[in-house]
């Protein structure tokens, strides 16, 4: 139940709560009006917020200068693939734990979640020299394997708690009808489990396309995604802010809109469905 | 046809034996009710049937055929949950197709006979919704419509009705009564209460602990209680029990009297006390008398009895319906 | 709850999870321990031998692994005091009727959207940048000396940069745990008599307590292993102002190709996870349970 609340009260509220949301977002906000600036505009003092010559020249110039699209196109090749890949293992496990529990099963999903206690750089080494020896040393097949493990926990935490919600009895009552497990899986569990699936699916991108040790020190020229790609602006110091712009607009553009559009599977699945 | 026997049949979780071991024998077309308090086993022995759990040891034998290895789908049975269990993924004609479709029958033949089990249950217009758009009568029905196309050996009723209101209940009761006049397909139906065993039940299980305290007819049970614990489930209000002197008049450890087996009087009788609480529903009264040197008695009487919070009361239990146990809570008869 | 059929199927699909999550962990952690005893350069193949317990002398007695895990340390807590406190505050009012909300909280929600060197180099080049940063210019619109935030104070510029990052997710949590409570509770707490700040004290704080939790567990998971940020704005320095230990072990193996120095780092590193994990686990873990 909504309380009323006086109407000033609201208009203070919003007052505040704008300010307050847009300075959070200012930096994004700037990035993208600096991404259709010309560089000296990029730099000017006082700043030019709105009234400046509009320029799309930037984006087509990141494109042609470093081939930006390879890289796009590398995020989008590791984020996706690692995702599909961790969700064709996690899948199964997800179901066995969610319907057939064991008295180990929570043990076993405490210590999965457990191996992401472990810091990165404990095994950065061996990883390294894995990777270098067996040609996996910058290659986009490299980087879904990796990024596969990494977000396996939480992929297979996600699911569980998407599946828990699935009532049993319905499942037992497909048996009761007579399915075989295949059928039970293809015709009941998963269109009932597809919401959960799919915001598992989104949620893991996201987080894949955004992994910034791995896919930084693992990739170089060749598979390097977004993120190490704009990685690779930090080292020239110059007059370069509205192309450096272009190219994280362009970065982060597509997975905004993702993350805009999954925000409340978001909570939950970050949480591993301890807070709903 | 519909037989069942179970032989021996346990089942045990971990080091806990939900059920010991049990026999019994479930003939073909009959109505068997297996009720008892919350935990008692019920639900899991009707899973043991299903095949939806494991025995741990026994055999269960559906229509001469032993059935203990083999998956529910291979059974012939069919089954109604209590949360319904439907797809909700599915219109109401998949959800009742559903089983006929896993058993592979010709799309014709399914059509005809999902259209045949709707008129039955009244479903027909709502053929092509969702089961969330229906109501929770509906809906169970589309349970059971689900469990008839099958056709099957022996039908399952695990708490059908005990998420419907009071009112929906007694009508729902009446139509699984009406459905296996009906079919006279062996129904076994699980619930925690006695009024629907009562009303329903060829042959009621009562079960406790996982044991079967008595088998026998609603009747049989109500007028024959075997032990305590039956003469305590059967019957509303329950049976009161009284130990001490007044038992061992009747050379019994306790006795039992039902509250519609007490005589009332205002001015003479075995028993004198003062009315507790006075229920007065018009068609019975009911009343809580605290008896001197007794306790606490429940008595109901037919019609009105014009008495209220503090009145002096007579009780005379009926000499004949005196039930009378031992100290191990068996009847002596 | 199952049948043997099913069972036994289940374990079939646990399996391969099970196995691979076992791996990942086994083998390199295995691989880490070994390198961590071996005198072993990439500069120098084939010169490789046992050199016992030296790489952890070595490290240990490194100022520099003092400062790291200081830094380290010092991110945690610097960001989780700004994300809990900020979080807390910002969900409050978020919760509160106000035109607009869904865009509000789409704009709060932004940054941890964004990737981390995105986020670093932005802050990095548009903001704190001295000559041509927006901070610059505030600071000479108001008549002060534009400040070099990134060579005068590069950790606590990190720890603002990460904060901003992780500012939408505290909030986001908090503000869904904040919807659930019962408003008839809170109406109950006002016919009581509680005043704002007593509601907030006994019934919006213990409410939230788990989301809090939760928060702080989830959070330092990611900050003791922050890299990105660091990679890109500080390189670590001036000197090694601004190296946590993953920074630390990373300069040590890629940077300097000391194979066994910066295995015994990790292996110190995953200790120290350890350390802070167990403490953490302990303190909140009864907020958890309920």
């Amino acid at each position: 139940m909504a309380r009323n609340v006086s109407t000033q009260r609201k208009l203070l509220t919003t007052v505040v709560a704008w300010t307050i949301a847009i300075l959070i977002f200012f930096p994004i906000l700037w990035t993208f009006l600096t991404s259709f600036k010309t560089e000296a505009q990029a730099i000017a003092s006082p700043p030019v917020f709105l009234f400046f010559d509009w320029t799309t020249e930037n984006y087509f110039e990141v494109q042609s200068r470093s081939d930006y699209f390879k890289h796009f196109m590398n995020s989008v090749v590791v984020s996706f693939g690692s995702t599909l890949l961790g969700l064709v293992i996690a899948i199964p496990s997800a179901w066995a734990m969610a319907f057939a529990p064991t008295k180990r099963t929570k043990d076993v999903l405490m210590w999965m979640l457990s191996t992401k206690m472990m810091p990165p750089v404990g095994v950065l080494v061996p990883m390294y020299l894995i990777f270098r020896n067996t040609g996996l040393l910058d290659t986009r097949t490299g980087l879904v394997i990796v990024l596969t493990l990494i977000n396996l926990p939480i992929i297979i935490w996600m699911l569980y708690t998407y599946f828990k919600e699935i009532p049993g009895e319905i499942l037992e009552a497909a048996r009761m009808d007579g399915a075989s497990l295949a059928k039970e899986i293809v015709y009941v569990l998963t269109p009932m489990a597809i919401p959960g699936i799919a915001s598992t699916l989104l949620l893991n991108i996201i987080l894949a396309w955004n992994e910034a040790f791995w896919t930084l020190n693992l990739s170089a020229a060749k598979a390097a995604p977004l993120t190490a790609f704009i990685a690779s602006y930090s080292s020239p110091e110059g007059l370069f802010y509205a192309k450096l712009s272009a190219a994280s607009t362009m970065a982060i553009a597509p997975i905004l809109i993702l993350g805009w559009f999954s925000q409340k599977q978001l909570v939950r699945g970050l949480t591993f469905g301890a807070v709903k | 046809m519909g037989s069942i026997t179970l032989k021996n049949v346990s089942k045990v979780f971990g080091a806990h034996a939900v059920i010991p071991s049990i026999d019994l024998d479930i003939h073909d077309g009959e109505f068997v009710v297996f009720v008892g308090p919350s935990g008692c086993g019920k639900s899991t022995l009707l899973r043991l049937i299903a095949g939806l759990e494991d025995v741990s040891d026994g055999e269960i034998i559906i229509d001469g055929k032993n059935t203990t290895d083999l998956p529910p789908a291979k059974r012939g049975l069919s089954m109604v949950f209590q949360s319904y269990a439907l797809y909700p993924h599915m219109s109401v004609r998949s959800n009742i197709a559903f089983p006929l479709k896993m058993a592979g029958e010709d799309k014709a033949v399914i059509d005809k006979k999902v259209e045949d089990a709707a008129r039955v249950l009244n479903l027909t217009d709502y053929l092509d919704r969702k089961p969330r758009q229906l109501s929770g009568g509906q809906r169970q029905r589309v349970a059971i419509g689900r469990a008839i196309v099958r056709q099957p050996e022996a039908f399952l009723f695990d708490e059908p009705l005990s998420n419907l209101d009071a009112a929906l209940r007694v009508n729902m009761r009446l139509e699984i009564s009406q459905l296996h006049q009906q079919l006279k397909t062996t129904m076994i139906y699980v619930t925690h209460d006695q009024v629907e065993a009562m009303t329903m039940a060829d042959k009621i299980v009562v079960l406790n602990r996982g044991r079967i305290e008595q088998v026998g007819s609603p009747l049989d049970l109500y007028h024959k209680p075997d032990n305590l614990f039956v003469a305590g489930f059967i019957g509303s209000p329950k049976m009161n029990f009284i130990s001490g002197a007044s038992a061992a008049a009747h050379q019994a450890h306790t006795i039992g009297v039902r509250p519609e087996h007490l005589v009332l009087s205002k001015d003479q009788g075995s028993w004198r006390g003062t009315v507790g609480v006075a229920e007065h529903l018009g068609s019975d009264t009911f009343l809580h008398v605290n008896a001197d040197g007794i306790g606490t008695l429940t008595a109901r009487v037919s019609g009105d009895f014009a008495v209220t919070h503090g009145d002096q009361v007579f009780l005379t239990p009926d000499p004949q319906r005196v039930h009378r146990f031992d100290e191990k809570g068996m009847a002596i008869r | 709850m199952a049948t043997l059929h099913t069972r036994s199927a289940a374990r079939l699909m646990i399996a391969p999870s099970v196995l691979l999550l076992l791996a990942w962990m086994i083998v390199p952690l295995a691989l880490t321990i070994y390198f961590s005893l071996l005198r072993y350069n990439l500069l120098m193949p084939g010169m490789e031998e046992f050199a016992g317990l030296t790489n952890y002398t070595y490290f240990l007695t490194d100022p520099a692994f003092f400062q790291a895990i200081f830094n380290t340390l010092a991110i945690v807590i610097g960001v989780l005091f700004i994300t809990v406190v900020g979080g807390i505050a910002l969900a409050l009012l978020l919760d509160q009727q106000m035109f607009g909300q869904g865009i509000v909280r789409i704009l709060v929600i932004a940054p941890f959207l964004i990737m981390p060197t995105v986020a670093a180099l932005v802050w990095k080049n548009m903001f704190m940048n001295p000559v041509n940063g927006l901070f610059a210019w505030l600071a000479k619109l108001v008549g002060l000396q534009p400040f070099d935030f990134l060579a005068n104070a590069p950790l606590f510029s990190i720890i603002l940069i990460v904060a901003w990052q992780w500012l939408p997710f505290a909030t986001l949590i908090l503000l869904t745990a904040l919807q659930s409570l019962d408003e008839e509770q809170k109406e109950a707490a006002q016919m009581d008599g509680a005043g704002a700040w007593s509601r907030f004290v006994y019934l919006v704080l213990p409410h939230l307590s788990r989301a809090i939790t939760v928060v702080i567990l989830i959070q330092t998971i990611f900050l003791l292993s922050v890299f990105a940020e660091i990679l890109v704005t500080t390189n670590g320095g001036p000197g090694t102002q601004s190296t946590n230990l993953t920074f630390l072990v990373y300069a040590q193996a890629l940077l300097q190709f000391d194979v066994g120095g910066a295995s015994a780092g990790g292996i110190i590193a995953v200790i120290l996870a350890n350390i802070v994990a167990f403490f953490l686990m302990r303190m909140i873990g009864k907020t958890l349970e309920a």
